[in-house]
Parts: structure tokens; sequence; C-alpha cells
């Protein structure tokens, strides 16, 4: 296994590195690349999807990513003209909408609401039929944040076809417009569209 | 020119935010009441304002600057000049006037300065417009371009979103320049490529404009930092869609031997992320894919036209020296937004 440090390192440089080091590798191996922004990830597993590398990416703090890169025996071979489709599409035919409207699942405890409205977010990314919205409001805002514990199953559940709208007047009220991480801004008209057009209407 | 070299790390247009970013926060900026002289303004995702003042007469503002993209300072300047002017063409309008953006650092040599200003300045006068002033800023990192004032005949502007069903798509310079800078950084460009792409970025898209003149276009932008296929997105407006022949589009070929090797740039894969999803590729090389998603440095113009008159346009464009091609055409709207086949 070979350690790359792309850390500060602007585009393409990332990409000269890790290529670098797959020729030292001399063979099958392993490469595994940090770098400090997400657009060099995507270039990273870019290059891996052409030569049919395998790549998995993890992010490991705010600014920090680690790319691993796979490199089989009989990786000689020409990458597939169209790159592996790596999540299965599981967006279910009903029109699903689950709506976050306080920071809590539950009443009682909000230290333990807390913990429970993050279980239910990754459980939620685990389901076999996906829902087709989440709607955040209110208190429910602070969610797709900047400091919210559940933006990793958030992004894992956009990339999955799922859409995610803040309400824009709440991330307003709490000073919070700045801080989206995850999804769109949307407005009470929307809002008031997606839930009533909704099949099943879910509230942890 | 000896010492007189700039550090550049990615500069020119690759240095843009992202358009994803970008049209998160337009949306939300409060804009006042409607002015209906207001012709052109940034709903239309366009870099100029147009302005009438009466009838006959506008004004087209623009202002564009970066850092840096190749060593040479004199050349730099000449390259941000013409790519800050090109906004003024894009929209059919004529250079009157142009001012100095200028940050640079206190501690450099004043020379390096002096030679950037110059290259701005010749551009400036090739453009038929008066250099007439500027404002420079003590900054950590050289940047230069120019707030530019034309004017242009509302009535004759032309809008970048407005084509029309059958047209045919004319590009009137290759793409790549992005790619080739990018390989130059890291050392693997030629020096013949770098070149060519130097002398693509320093021409101005003056006359390729006054040609247009004499021909019915509908649209007309230039391609710069957000890439073809993202002008070419905000070209279709959501009204209408239209088919690339990649095998047209005139390309440096040394790009995509650069592309083939991964020597991208971190602005072409935030192009990718932003208009992928409006682009379907039938059959075309991961090379292409990427020199279409390449952000260009004053970049050619895109010009949308009656399928009938681009034939002429083309002999006309090609024979003021232009690499111009036909490269695609337009149709009614329809899924996928842009093929590329």
């Amino acid at each position: 296994m070979i350690k790359v440090n792309a850390i500060g390192d602007a585009c393409p440089i990332p990409v000269v590195k890790t290529k670098n080091a797959i020729r030292d590798l001399n063979g099958p191996g392993t490469v595994v690349t940090l770098v400090d922004n997400e657009i060099a990830v995507q270039n990273l597993e870019k290059m891996a999807r052409q030569k049919g590398y395998g790549v998995q990416a993890e992010k490991l703090g705010d600014n920090q990513f680690q790319v691993t890169m796979t490199v089989g025996a009989g990786d000689a071979a020409p990458a597939p003209q169209e790159p592996v489709v790596c999540q299965p599409q599981r967006s279910g035919k009903k029109n699903t909408v689950v709506v976050i409207r306080r920071a809590q699942m539950g009443g009682g405890s909000e230290e333990l609401g807390k913990t429970l409205l993050k279980g239910f977010l990754f459980a939620l990314s685990q389901q076999d039929q996906l829902p087709t919205t989440l709607l955040f409001y209110n208190g429910g805002a602070a969610l797709t944040c900047e400091g919210s514990g559940s933006l990793e199953d958030l992004k894992t559940l956009e990339a999955m076809g799922v859409e995610i709208l803040t309400c824009g007047t709440c991330l307003n009220f709490y000073g919070l417009t700045e801080q989206l991480q995850v999804g769109e801004v949307t407005n009470m008209y929307t809002i008031a569209e997606k839930m009533t057009q909704a099949d099943l209407l879910v509230e942890p | 020119m000896g010492e007189e070299k700039l550090f550049c790390k990615g500069g020119g247009c690759t240095a843009k935010l992202g358009a994803g970013i970008l049209s998160r926060i337009l949306e939300r900026i409060p804009r006042g009441a409607e002015d209906p002289d207001l012709l052109i303004g940034y709903d239309s995702h366009d870099d100029a304002a147009v302005y009438r003042l009466t009838d006959d007469l506008a004004f087209v503002q623009t202002l564009d600057f970066f850092p840096p993209l190749v060593e040479d300072p004199y050349t730099f300047g000449q390259i941000a000049a013409a790519n800050a002017l090109s906004d003024i063409y894009a929209m059919g309008g004529e250079v009157k006037t142009a001012l100095n953006i200028v940050c640079f650092p206190e501690t450099m040599d004043l020379n390096i300065l002096g030679e950037i200003m110059r290259g701005g300045a010749e551009k400036v006068i090739e453009a038929g417009g008066v250099l007439a002033g500027g404002h420079s800023i003590a900054d950590e990192s050289v940047k230069y371009g120019l707030s530019v004032t034309g004017v242009v005949n509302p009535r004759t502007v032309y809008a970048n979103d407005t084509p029309e069903s059958g047209d045919a798509l004319i590009l009137t310079k290759p793409l790549g320049v992005g790619i080739i800078l990018c390989a130059s950084r890291v050392g693997e460009a030629s020096e013949e490529a770098v070149a060519a792409a130097i002398q693509s970025m320093t021409t101005l898209n003056k006359s390729a404009a006054a040609l247009c003149r004499g021909y019915h276009v509908h649209a007309v932008t230039d391609v710069t930092g957000f890439s073809f296929l993202g002008h070419l997105h905000e070209m279709m407006h959501g009204t209408h869609s239209c088919e690339i022949f990649a095998s047209q589009v005139p390309v440096f070929p040394e790009a995509l031997r650069h592309a083939d090797e991964f020597l991208l740039t971190a602005a072409g894969q935030r192009n990718r992320n932003y208009v992928g999803d409006a682009v379907r590729f039938d059959g075309v090389p991961f090379s292409m894919e990427e020199v279409l998603f390449d952000p260009q440095t004053s970049g050619g113009l895109l010009i949308s036209l009656p399928e009938q008159e681009a034939p002429a346009l083309l002999k006309e464009l090609r024979e003021s020296g232009l690499p111009a091609a036909i490269v695609g055409r337009v149709t009614e709207a329809a899924a996928p937004e842009i093929l590329v086949k």
C-alpha cells in the first residue's frame, strides 16, 4: 500500500501524484490518497472509473478526504465506457414525503430525541423503498446545516435521488442560510404542494 | 524577460466559482424594483448588463478579472483584457471605455505590473476603446482585468438565451485551453500547444461579432469559465434543446491527449457537476467529454442563427482567420436538453 498526501494541492496535482504512486506499485496493490476537497475526490474517482480500478472515498473530517484505489491484476483491460452505477435504484413508485419539523424525534428527553432522529435518518437511507422527498422546517432546518450529525446520511439519500428541501424562511430565521450543506432551499408554496401531493406523509 | 515571471497555480477562468454555488447565492439576492430599461441583467445568466438610454442607444457594462494563467506578465495582461472585452462583443456592442482592475502584492517588482497593464492597454486600443483609469489594491496575489463599457443599439442587442428551433450553432475558437494550461503547470504540455492556446486567448472576438451583424443571429454567448456545455445549457434556457456533433467541434488536439491522462482542472469537474444532468453523451470518448466541460479563458463566440445562413457566416469567419465550425443544431425542447454524439 502506498500513501499519497495531496492535502493543499490544487487539481491536477492530486491525480498526478496518485498516478505516480500507481506506477510505483508496479502491479496489483492499493494507493490511498488524502485530499482536502470534494472536487479532487471526484476527479480521482473519474480516473479510477476510466482505468477500471476499484475506488472508495471516505470523508475523514472537515476538508479531509481519503480516496482508496485498488489496482487489480487484470487492470490492463480497457475501462468500460459507462461508469458503473454504484447505488441500486431503490426509489419506490409511491410518492412518500418525510417531514422533519424539529431537531429531535418524539417528546421526552432532548438528548435521546436527537440520537433517535439521527438513527432514523440513517435507517431511512438503508430502506429498500426510499421516499421521494424530505422536507425540513422550523427546528428541523438545523439537520441539513453545518454541524448536523446526519449530513453524511442525507448526502447518501440525495445521491440516491431523494429530493432534500429545507424551508428558506426557517434558515433565515435561525441565521443558518450560509450553513446549508445538503439539498436545496424551498418556500412555503413548494412545501404545501409536496405535502398535499404525497401518497404517504411520514413524520418521525 | 528574465526575472519577470508570475507565479500561477490555476488562474484564468479556472479560478472562477462554480455555477452551481453561484446560482444558489444569486437566487437570494434582493433585486429592488424592476427597471424596464435594464434590457439584460443577471436574470438571463449574462455576464454583462445592457441598459437602454434612448430608443436606439443602450450601454453595455461588464467586468472580468482573474489570477495569472501564464507566466509572462505581458501575455497575461493581453489575455485578461481580451477576456473582459469579449462580453461586450457577445452582446453585439462596440467598446468605448475601459478601467483597470488590479490586485498586486506591495513587495513584488512593479515592472511586472507595468508589463501586465501594457498588455491590457494594447488590447483595449485594438478594440477601439479608451483606457480611462482604474483601481489598484494591495493583495497577497496578483489579479488583473478590466471593467468595460460599450454601446449597442437596443433593437439589435444579442441575448445569450434566445435560440430558435432549426438554428445552426457556430463556435469560433477551439476548445481545450484550460486543460492545456493545466498540463503546462505540471510540465506536460508542449511549447507549441501552449503557444497556440495563447494565440487563441489573445484574439479578440471583435471580428467574429462584427461579421454576425450581416446575419439574422438569434443568440450569441462567449464561451468562458462555465465551459462549452455550461454556456450552451444557459443558451438553451429550458426552452430549447440541441444536438452537438462532437467530431465537428474545434479542439486543440493536445487537450484530448492530456484529458486522457486526467490532467483536469477542478473547475472542469464543477462544470460537470453543474450541467452534467442536462447532457447525454452518445458514443463520445471520455477525453472529448472533458474538453466540452473544460473552462475556457477568453474563449470564442457561440452563435445561434438560421441553418440556411450558417454556411455563409462560417465562410466569412474562416476567411477572417478564425478556426470556426458548425458544431450542432437547435431543436424544440426535449430530453436530454443537450445530446452530444
